[in-house]
């Protein structure tokens, strides 16, 4: 982390979880004692299109947009979307991306084609690329809707913020019933990488 | 104690520090979560209005008291609040009045990307532009106090970036007025006849030349000299990513984007090489800065009007090139719009407009999202009301040759908000015009706030719900024109509409039983998820026309099949149904005219188990 500010670029589909995982996020580097913005936009991605955030933390940020060809870490709870936002990417940026699959309309309606190479595609373009199967971990933990709980705990493991800031930050913005499983994400996607 | 607040979150705790007890707005995106905030916290009456006027009205009423008042709304709310406004920019204040427009460059959920910092300059009020949660806080409280010491509203402007952006806030504390309340009669200043408003317009003009010369000395007008060569004038947001892009340059950032600070923008150029103005949107800094006189280096003539910037797009612009990535991806990636969410109540009443063929009038509303593939059953979308009001002018030109071709369809919060006067103009002007209004029982599209007809108020309180029907019959509906339907019906549907849209008088549909499927506190149960039975279904892809997330197209299954009666058939696929996603509403089942699509039990159910508010 030699910059000034590190950039990371959360994408996804409307109701994976893209929002909360980016509001842990920035309250952890807040903990953590860093400047941080988070830029992320509401209304129509909900309704399953696709949603996309920028978190930003350094000492001072400006901009709560990345600029693109600079994002430092791109985080995909669908590997489709990742694809969308590769270029605010250079070939240095570290991909973590869930491995699930979830067909745009045009897919479900025999139009297009999901393309076949997503995952290959990226293994060949980037020098670190975590492809963690997040939503299959989640549900053998019993609620595939914590899959964006496991990247968030597989992502920690690259930052400079200490395991338990983590912790408080996701838990705080949980509610109490959710936290064993949300505990458990974290530590399996922590494992994952 | 620091806190990452979302910037609406910010506005609503600045409102809250101010010492604001009243509060109204109407849901509109990206300013929605401002009253949502605002209704957090008791010592604040945060209400949701009918709509932006009334929004505007009640908070002014509420200022005239002596307390402090916000009304907040999204950019094109403002069109609808402007009529007070401008008169309410002569009659001036008692408590501070601090109106908040949410502008939406880009249009992520907007009709347009209209430039609000004209209404300051048409209204002749200040307005201040914060470009970070921090000064998003701070600035409400200032407003406050700029709206009592100028004795006038003040407006507040952010964009979707500032409104929806977290970033660190440091909080403070409620100052607590208590004020009592006035009810002094002052009609020189607040009965604005011609005999009275004429002083007021002078006191406009004289309070204008106040705030210039207070501009000038106003701490967030900042200088930030480094690098002369170049000087850039920039507010807001637009601040944050030029700073980002040219870290050396110097830097003129302005927190009040009107009246402009003319001496301190002359100076600022004066010590600079280059003047650059750079700004979202309209050249509202750039135009007024040139018609002091002063030479604009760089303006609109490189940076785009249309859409949001970005320190990316900045860069392109100031370039003159594109930005070019280092990786691409060589082959198309299938768009993901948003969409009607599985169960959504909306989707019956489009899909039978489309299997009639009629022209529908759209408006403002989730049901906009009809427009797209496969439903593609809206054919126009202006303004709040606008299908109501437009669909009455084509009924009354086209008389009798309307008949049969054409209605509107709107949300009820919609319908509340500025479909009611239409209707009554239509039903008086006696043209044949069709309102179809979707009740789901909440404003969706903004995230479910409450409105008159839901029973709840944004404090979540019991309170009267406006009953349609009743409604309709008021304004002058005959009772057998008026038709209540189950939106999850489609032969019901297609009949009732068939039926209404062929009268020569003016009809009025209303759904009822169909609340948002998201709404938690209205649906009891979902139904179990639906199943394609591969042995039955001839690939025809009719149910693939309801655009349900939950069902998909799957070519693996393509060849020859087996019918029932033992008959080898081809097919180029079959429809599928996405368990995870598929809660049981039963269109798809009325769609499929082969009985393929099945149900864990021999009935499927149709709709879902409702709770109604006690």
């Amino acid at each position: 982390m030699g910059k000034d500010v590190t950039n990371i670029l959360v994408c996804g589909v409307g109701g994976q979880g893209v929002i909360l995982a980016s509001g842990v996020m920035a309250d952890t580097f807040l903990k953590a004692g860093y400047d941080v913005k988070q830029g992320e936009v509401h209304g129509m991605a909900q309704r399953g299109g696709s949603v996309v955030s920028h978190i930003k933390f350094g000492q001072k940020v400006y901009s709560p947009l990345i600029k693109m060809g600079e994002a430092d870490y791109l985080f995909a709870t669908e590997k489709l979307e990742a694809l969308r936002w590769i270029e605010y990417c250079t070939s240095s940026t570290v991909i973590i991306a869930d491995t699930i699959q979830i067909n745009p309309p045009a897919v479900n309606r025999g139009e297009m084609e999901y393309p076949a190479d997503v995952e290959d595609f990226l293994k060949g373009n980037f020098e670190k690329v975590y492809l963690i199967p997040a939503t299959e971990i989640a549900k053998e933990l019993g609620n595939a809707r914590a899959a964006n709980v496991v990247l968030l705990g597989a992502f920690s493991t690259f930052m400079p913020v200490e395991e338990a800031v983590w912790k408080e930050a996701l838990l705080e913005r949980l509610p109490k019933k959710l936290h064993e499983l949300n505990l458990q994400a974290f530590e399996k996607g922590r494992l994952a990488v | 104690m620091k806190k990452v607040l979302l910037g609406n979150e910010a506005i609503a705790r600045g409102a809250w520090e101010a010492g604001v007890v009243f509060a109204s707005a109407y849901p509109g995106t990206p300013s929605s979560e401002i009253l949502e905030n605002l209704a957090k916290y008791e010592e604040i009456q945060a209400e949701w209005a009918t709509n932006e006027k009334d929004a505007l009205l009640a908070a002014a009423g509420a200022a005239l008291t002596g307390v402090r008042a916000m009304a907040s709304m999204k950019h094109v709310g403002v069109n609808v609040a402007a009529d007070p406004l401008m008169t309410l920019s002569y009659t001036g204040i008692e408590g501070g009045l601090v109106l908040v427009t949410a502008d939406d460059p880009s249009m992520y959920s907007s009709q347009n990307e209209q430039d609000n910092r004209h209404y300051a300059r048409f209204a002749k009020v200040p307005m201040l532009e914060p470009s970070d949660g921090q000064e998003a806080k701070d600035f409400t409280k200032l407003a406050f106090e700029l709206s009592e010491r100028f004795d006038t509203p003040v407006m507040l402007r952010t964009v979707t970036r500032v409104s929806h952006s977290r970033t660190v806030v440091e909080l403070g504390e409620r100052q607590e007025l208590n004020r009592p309340f006035k009810l002094e009669p002052n009609e020189q200043k607040y009965t604005m006849i011609p005999a009275f408003a004429g002083p007021r317009h002078r006191f406009v003009e004289e309070r204008m030349e106040r705030l210039k010369e207070f501009a000038e000395g106003f701490e967030h007008n900042r200088v930030e000299l480094k690098d002369t060569s170049v000087g850039i004038i920039a507010s807001g947001i637009v601040y944050q990513h030029a700073k980002e892009v040219f870290p050396d340059y110097s830097f003129l950032k302005l927190g009040m984007v009107w009246p402009l600070p003319e001496k301190l923008i002359k100076d600022f150029a004066s010590k600079v090489k280059e003047l650059w103005v750079i700004e979202e949107l309209d050249p509202f800094l750039e135009e007024n800065i040139r018609a002091m006189g002063v030479e604009v280096h760089l303006g609109k003539d490189r940076i785009p009007i249309c859409g949001e910037l970005s320190p990316t797009r900045i860069l392109e612009a100031i370039q003159g090139k594109p930005f070019e990535p280092q990786i691409k991806y060589p082959n198309p990636i299938p768009p993901r719009p948003p969409n009607l969410c599985a169960g959504c109540p909306h989707r019956g009443p489009i899909y039978a407009l489309k299997k009639l063929k009629l022209f529908v009038n759209g408006d403002i509303g989730c049901y906009t999202l009809g427009t797209l593939p496969p439903l593609k059953a809206l054919h126009t979308t202006i303004c709040m009301g606008s299908s109501v009001g437009m669909t009455h002018g084509m009924a009354k030109v086209m008389g009798k040759e309307a008949l049969g071709k054409l209605i509107c369809v709107l949300g009820e919060s919609t319908f509340l908000h500025a479909g009611i006067t239409p209707l009554l103009n239509a039903i008086y002007n006696r043209s044949n015009a069709t309102v179809f209004v979707l009740n789901n029982w909440t404003t969706a599209m903004t995230g479910a706030q409450e409105h008159p007809a839901s029973g709840y108020t944004a404090k979540g309180e019991r309170t009267h719900a406006v009953d349609f029907a009743e409604l309709a019959k008021a304004l002058g509906v005959k009772p057998e024109n008026i038709r209540e339907v189950n939106p999850y019906k489609i032969d019901e549907l297609i009949e009732v509409i068939k039926e209404e849209v062929n009268k020569d008088e003016p009809s009025f549909i209303v759904t009822k039983d169909g609340p948002c499927a998201l709404l938690r506190r209205a649906i009891k149960s979902y139904n179990p998820p639906l199943h394609v039975d591969e042995d039955v279904c001839t690939g025809c892809r009719q149910c693939l026309e309801l655009g349900c997330p939950a069902l998909y197209w799957d070519p693996s299954k393509a060849g020859e099949y087996k019918t029932a009666d033992g008959k080898v058939k081809r097919r180029k696929g079959v429809a599928a149904i996405n368990d995870l996603l598929c809660n049981g509403c039963g269109l798809c089942y009325q769609v499929c005219k082969f009985g393929a699509i099945k149900g864990e039990t021999e009935e499927i159910p149709i709709g879902f188990e409702l709770q109604r508010p006690e």
